[in-house]
């Protein structure tokens, strides 16, 4: 489904991806874990089509297509989704509004039917259950004024309605409480399929107990140090990411 | 700054004693004529005006008021009022084409300044009320009128509303007694078919709405015809104590016109007065609003916004004046300046002695579409009481990247993205117009114009 290789990317002559390898494929789950600074953020904005970064080397093929010259919003109708670290608040826009929008653009890209308000409506209301969302919040402006932990599950529930076939979650653990992080990772694992994969970036092996990956990554310095699955992400707990750091500085 | 303009009303007399001649040669035959029809105590009212703006003259950049906005092209045209009422190939079909034309309203039509019979409609109203043209009401209630016209628009530095008192025909009058609700809001619509440059009309509007009564307006210019004419309309409100006025304005005249508009509000005690104006229209536009807090606990809202593109220039010129205790006045204005376009927002509030516990607020924000657009946003306190709480603020923008990358990471693309965020933008101002029917027509005209100009929704 994507395959990264030997990614180079920074941003105002900065290097801050150094030769990213990795390749997902359909029904996995994949975790990015690293230090501040690493670059996992960088990975996620390069992946959603964020303008600023300059790409010096590599590909990155998504479904067979080149994935870097797709413009942001064909990405998205492709089926690639980033949940943002910080949503944006965007006074103004009223969130039902941008969210119809949002779905029928991806709809019309795949050659299905524009919905209805009324069957639109029946979409969304499914899918607030599952995260446990208030439909108030479909009368808001989009974000304004929701507390960070409505904000990151309202980046789920709209994960949840556009179905994509790549979700890319960009800390959407952090500034979440225990209770959730639990409707968020339960929503999460539901909206999970054969055909779709996810690939969680985090600081912390928190939310790996809750969406439990098939692989793990440790990224550094702009490059993937080390993969191995899950268990990687409890030696990472335990002994912390200056015991990997300082086995790269000294290769065996 | 008040020597300034003091000064220039002493300004070379020459230069204006000759531009004022076409208008005062205009003048002597109209009034010959209008007199026949108007009641005599009109004729002083007339002769007055025209003499001020004799005196007055056009003014220049150099007076304070003008900085920012040259009404040279207004003087350079030829000066022709449109004296008769023609019906001019208006027909039904035309006018229901016009915003708000298919509103459930009271609706009073006039062509070139000219009450149109024909085209408008009212409902019964309750006993008292008057919705109708002043030319009529002069008539009917010439001793009414004559209490109130020409009492509250100040023609003292303001030669456009001085040259309307000297030549107005025609207009609204409409008149609410005591603690009576009009419940239709009440359009005046004022159409142009001037082709001719310098066709000219002086709209007159004088709206009285007594103690603890209630009303909406809406007052929109709009144009069949593409041609350099020019409106210089001026409307009186009287909101008496405890009355509550919806007033909305909606400028949108032909892309050639030359459109200048007084406003001038007298607020009784406890009275909620909300002024919008909307400019999406002419190819310069000036609309000054004068409010007077003349009771006290007197509310205003001033509600601005301007839409502007190509060679457009849009000024709004406000004086909130808090003569009395506990009022308060909120302005809020935004603009959405694309192309060469140029707004102008000049926000003065005065706080007189008298008037402890002022709250006083406004707002000027801009969207600059392209490099090319731009905004003179000009607050201006004065503030001679020492209980009060006056605060301004302006801000000069793009769309926020943030929030545009934001939607197209969920498919939509670039130009809607951008068409959306503008909207979100006109919708701030928008959302405070009460009238429903007239808000929704209003929000769904603005999306439309931005989705039709393909200038807004591009990246520049």
């Amino acid at each position: 489904m994507l395959e990264i290789r030997n990614l180079h990317a920074g941003v105002e002559g900065k290097k801050i991806l150094k030769g990213i390898e990795l390749v997902i494929r359909p029904g996995e789950v994949h975790a990015v874990m690293g230090p501040n600074g690493s670059g996992k953020s960088t990975l996620a904005q390069v992946l959603a089509g964020r303008e600023g970064y300059e790409i010096t080397a590599g590909e990155v093929i998504y479904k067979g297509k080149n994935l870097l010259e797709m413009d942001p919003e064909v990405r998205a109708r492709e089926g690639v989704f980033l949940a943002f670290q910080y949503p944006v608040e965007i006074p103004g826009v009223n969130s039902t509004y941008f969210l119809k929008a949002a779905l029928n653009e991806v709809r019309k890209h795949q050659g299905l039917p524009e919905l209805d308000a009324i069957e639109f409506l029946a979409v969304v209301k499914q899918k607030m259950q599952l995260l446990e969302l208030n439909q108030d919040l479909l009368r808001r402006s989009v974000n304004e004024g929701f507390s960070g932990g409505e904000k990151k599950r309202n980046e789920i529930f709209q994960m949840a309605v556009l179905e994509p076939k790549l979700a890319i979650l960009d800390e959407t653990d952090s500034g979440l409480d225990i209770d959730a992080l639990r409707i968020v990772a339960s929503g999460v694992n539901k909206l999970k399929r054969a055909d779709t994969a996810q690939l969680l970036i985090t600081h912390y092996q928190r939310l790996l107990n809750y969406i439990v990956p098939d692989y793990v990554h440790v990224l550094f310095d702009g490059r993937i140090v080390r993969s191995g699955d899950r268990k990687l992400a409890l030696e990472l707990e335990e002994k912390g990411y200056d015991w990997l750091i300082k086995e790269e500085a000294q290769p065996a | 700054m008040h020597s300034n303009i003091d000064f220039m009303i002493q300004a070379p007399q020459t230069r204006q004693a000759t531009e004022a001649n076409p208008y005062l040669e205009s003048f002597e035959s109209f009034e010959k004529d209008a007199s026949v029809r108007t009641p005599s105590w009109v004729f002083p009212i007339r002769k007055a005006g025209i003499a001020r703006f004799a005196e007055l003259g056009f003014p220049t950049l150099q007076n304070e008021d003008w900085r920012f906005t040259n009404v040279a092209p207004v003087r350079k045209l030829p000066f022709k009022p449109v004296f008769e009422y023609s019906r001019d190939g208006v027909t039904k079909q035309r006018l229901n084409a016009l915003a708000f034309a298919g509103l459930k309203a009271h609706r009073l039509v006039f062509i070139n300044g000219h009450y149109s019979e024909e085209f408008s409609s009212t409902f019964p109203e309750r006993t008292g009320v008057r919705i109708t043209s002043l030319a009529r009401a002069l008539i009917t209630d010439s001793a009414l009128i004559e209490r109130h016209l020409a009492s509250y628009a100040s023609d003292e530095k303001n030669a456009f509303a001085a040259l309307n008192t000297a030549f107005f025909q025609d207009g609204a009058f409409l008149f609410v007694p005591i603690d009576t609700t009009v419940e239709e809001p009440i359009h005046l619509l004022f159409v142009s078919t001037a082709n001719e440059a310098g066709a000219t009309s002086h709209p007159r509007n004088l709206i009285i709405a007594e103690k603890g009564s209630r009303l909406t307006v809406l007052e929109t210019y709009a144009s069949l015809s593409q041609g350099p004419y020019f409106t210089n309309a001026v409307t009186e409100l009287v909101v008496g104590e405890g009355a509550v006025v919806e007033h909305c304005k909606f400028q949108d005249e032909s892309m050639d016109a030359f459109h200048i508009a007084t406003i001038h509000a007298h607020l009784g005690g406890h009275s909620n007065f909300t002024a919008h104006s909307m400019a999406m229209g002419a190819r310069l536009s000036r609309n000054d609003i004068r409010t007077a807090l003349k009771g006290e606990g007197a509310e205003c809202v001033l509600n601005g916004l301007y839409v502007t593109k190509g060679d457009q220039l849009a000024d709004h010129h406000m004086v909130v004046e808090h003569a009395k205790a506990r009022c308060n006045s909120h302005e809020y204005f935004n603009g959405i300046l694309d192309g060469r376009s140029r707004g102008v927002f000049h926000g003065r509030i005065l706080v007189q002695p008298e008037a402890q516990k002022t709250d006083a607020k406004q707002t000027n924000k801009n969207l600059l579409l392209t490099d090319g657009a731009s905004i003179d946003t000009k607050p201006q306190l004065e503030i001679y009481a020492d209980d009060v709480k006056c605060t301004h603020g302006a801000t000069i923008g793009q769309l926020n990247e943030e929030s545009i990358f934001y939607l197209r990471a969920r498919g939509i693309g670039l130009d809607t993205a951008r068409t959306i965020l503008i909207h979100a933008f006109a919708g701030e101002i928008i959302e405070r117009i009460k009238c429903k029917a007239a808000r929704e027509e209003l929000d769904n005209l603005v999306w439309d114009r931005l989705e039709q100009n393909p200038q807004i929704a591009q990246k520049h």
